[in-house]
């Protein structure tokens, strides 16, 4: 397919007995987001490292603009730019100094390096750190710093693996502008999240990973269709027992209801105002108390419980420490 | 944060001029680290300079080598090796650390040429170690050295000294890509350097060694470079020493650096 810009079929990659990616295909569009989500150890870090030539595939194939990543990784790695899940940073040089050797390296002059990293800098908000090592940065300075380096020869296409982790809220919002920007101007992005919510607000298209599987593809809306309806949420009072709300709402709905980490009961329902009058009368007749009723859309929570049978990750604080260095 | 776009202009990335300014840039970030990271200070400053002294005033007026008038005459050559060789496992760590940070992993996803990495460490490496020499030559001299066979033979014996030490930093940094870790490749290097240095003729000469441990002392390649640069410094016949010394080097650089290349192209974090 000539027009997409990242077009990946049937890839393999294995580690002894572990399959990472079980044959994995897709597709994405010149100057689109894509958004690889998973939990830990689905395949995602993998996906990223073979697509940027690090890792060679068992099987399959996959190219990056019409290039081959295993029969022309030098053409790759001159239109690619990626962000790995580590801040990979000389911690001994300064952030320009930093800067202006992946410049060199990337094949820009002494002076387009020296500029484009005077220029990134600014854009990154790390003029005033610039002449420090990067051993003194903090840890969102440090992954700034890093995705910057990723952009020095502004690549067609980027990877960037999990890079919002370790930024604090305001650093995430401004990643997030950044990367609107990019696809703006036509960049192609390729990005791993843990972050429900980031790939929600960011990607084009979410593709879904799962033990190596693509198990789910769509936006975001799509996805939630996909897992259908709407959801009714109740939170007991004070006190109030959530298996007992749980109990009493059995059959209510078009699946059964599940009790959530913070003693939500969630009930998935077809036609959740039509079905109102009858949770107010299954309360009544239980004598049961509520401080918060509920509807909602389904939340990419409930896109990866259905899809994968198992919760994704709780707290942004939880993932960011979480990390699968695969 | 916002992108200015400005088309950028880049070079040819092909051919020897390509590779040649990577292995300048690598070499340069080698450099800016050398006065930066307080153990590579130590190990290009404080430790020579501490080698010539020890082992001139503790051993020196206990070692009377035949042939030379002071032991520091005929102790500086090992000394010069022994320096290199510790200042080369260094490099070894420097590999590992760049693997376990994931920095190797950033260099092969750019368009770089792919040997530059190691090779600019070891061109870094090198232009420490002439430092290093000239350092310790200077300390020396300040009590008592002198090169005896006039400069041309000093000059040769300051370049056979680099090509020592450029197969030192080659060994080291393979050993580095094949063990990852940092902390065992500073080890694990030291640990292949000392018994290597004590039973050649750095300090002693071999015909002090028992029987058996003559035999292993005469194949040492310390022991056959050492005598070679030995043999620069004091004069005398110089042909053959040196002949065998680079016999040796070239051997080892011969496997080593494709050995290297070869691991670093397919060596990635995990």
């Amino acid at each position: 397919m000539a027009d997409a810009a990242i077009a990946v079929d049937g890839l393999v990659k294995r580690f002894g007995p572990v399959t990472a990616l079980a044959g994995v295909d897709l597709r994405v569009p010149a100057g689109r987001v894509l958004g690889l989500l998973g939990p830990n150890g689905a395949g995602k870090t993998t996906m990223v490292r073979v697509l940027a030539t690090l890792l060679r595939p068992d099987a399959g194939r996959a190219s990056v603009l019409g290039h081959d990543i295993t029969r022309q990784p030098g053409m790759v790695r001159r239109i690619i730019g990626l962000s790995g899940q580590y801040a990979a940073l000389d911690a001994y040089l300064t952030g320009r100094e930093n800067l202006r050797m992946i410049g060199r390296l990337s094949g820009l002059g002494r002076r387009a390096a020296r500029q484009r990293a005077d220029q990134l800098l600014d854009e990154f908000d790390l003029t005033t750190a610039a002449g420090r090592t990067a051993r003194t940065y903090s840890g969102g300075m440090r992954r700034r710093l890093d995705v910057a380096a990723s952009l020095v020869a502004q690549p067609p296409v980027l990877f960037l693996d999990e890079p919002t982790t370790g930024l604090d809220p305001r650093g995430r919002l401004g990643l997030w502008r950044l990367i609107a920007d990019l696809t703006h101007r036509g960049t192609t992005v390729l990005l791993t999240t843990q972050y429900l919510e980031e790939a929600d607000r960011l990607a084009d298209t979410i593709v879904v990973l799962d033990q190596g599987r693509l198990i789910a593809t769509g936006s975001a809306e799509q996805l939630k269709t996909q897992v259908g309806g709407d959801r009714l949420e109740l939170r007991p009072a004070p006190g109030g027992d959530p298996r007992v709300l749980a109990a009493a709402m059995v059959g209510l709905g078009t699946g059964e209801p599940t009790i959530g980490p913070d003693e939500r009961v969630v009930i998935p329902v077809a036609d959740g105002p039509a079905i109102l009058p009858e949770v107010a009368a299954r309360l009544a007749r239980g004598g049961l108390r509520v401080s918060d009723l509920a509807l909602r859309r389904p939340s990419l929570d409930d896109v990866f419980l259905t899809l994968t049978g198992q919760p994704a990750k709780a707290s942004p604080a939880e993932t960011a420490t979480v990390g699968s260095p695969r | 944060m916002s992108v200015t776009a400005t088309p950028i202009e880049r070079t040819a990335m092909a051919g020897p001029g390509w590779w040649l300014a990577n292995v300048t840039t690598i070499t340069g970030r080698n450099l800016h680290r050398l006065v930066r990271v307080p153990t590579l200070i130590a190990f290009a400053t404080a430790q020579p300079i501490l080698f010539v002294l020890l082992f001139t005033y503790a051993w020196g007026g206990a070692i009377h080598p035949p042939g030379v008038d002071t032991y520091i005459d005929y102790a500086i050559p090992g000394i010069w090796v022994l320096a290199i060789a510790f200042g080369a496992s260094q490099t070894g760590v420097a590999i590992a650390d760049d693997l376990a940070t994931g920095m190797i992993d950033r260099f092969r996803a750019l368009p770089m040429t792919r040997s530059a990495v190691l090779a600019g460490r070891t061109s870094a490496d090198a232009i420490r170690n002439l430092f290093v020499l000239a350092l310790m030559t200077g300390v020396a001299t300040a009590i008592g050295f002198r090169f005896h066979a006039g400069p041309t033979a000093a000059v040769a014996a300051v370049g056979l000294a680099l090509a020592v030490g450029l197969a030192f930093s080659w060994i080291f940094a393979l050993l580095g890509l094949l063990v990852r870790d940092p902390e065992s490749a500073g080890i694990g290097g030291l640990l292949a350097v000392i018994p290597l240095i004590f039973t050649s003729s750095t300090f002693v000469p071999v015909a002090t060694f028992p029987g058996w441990l003559q035999a292993f002392a005469k194949i040492n390649p310390i022991t056959v470079t050492v005598d070679a640069l030995r043999a620069l410094c004091l004069g005398g016949s110089t042909a053959t020493a040196v002949g065998q010394a680079l016999a040796w080097i070239g051997g080892l650089l011969a496997v080593t650096v494709p050995a290297a290349v070869i691991r670093y192209r397919h060596t990635t974090t995990t």
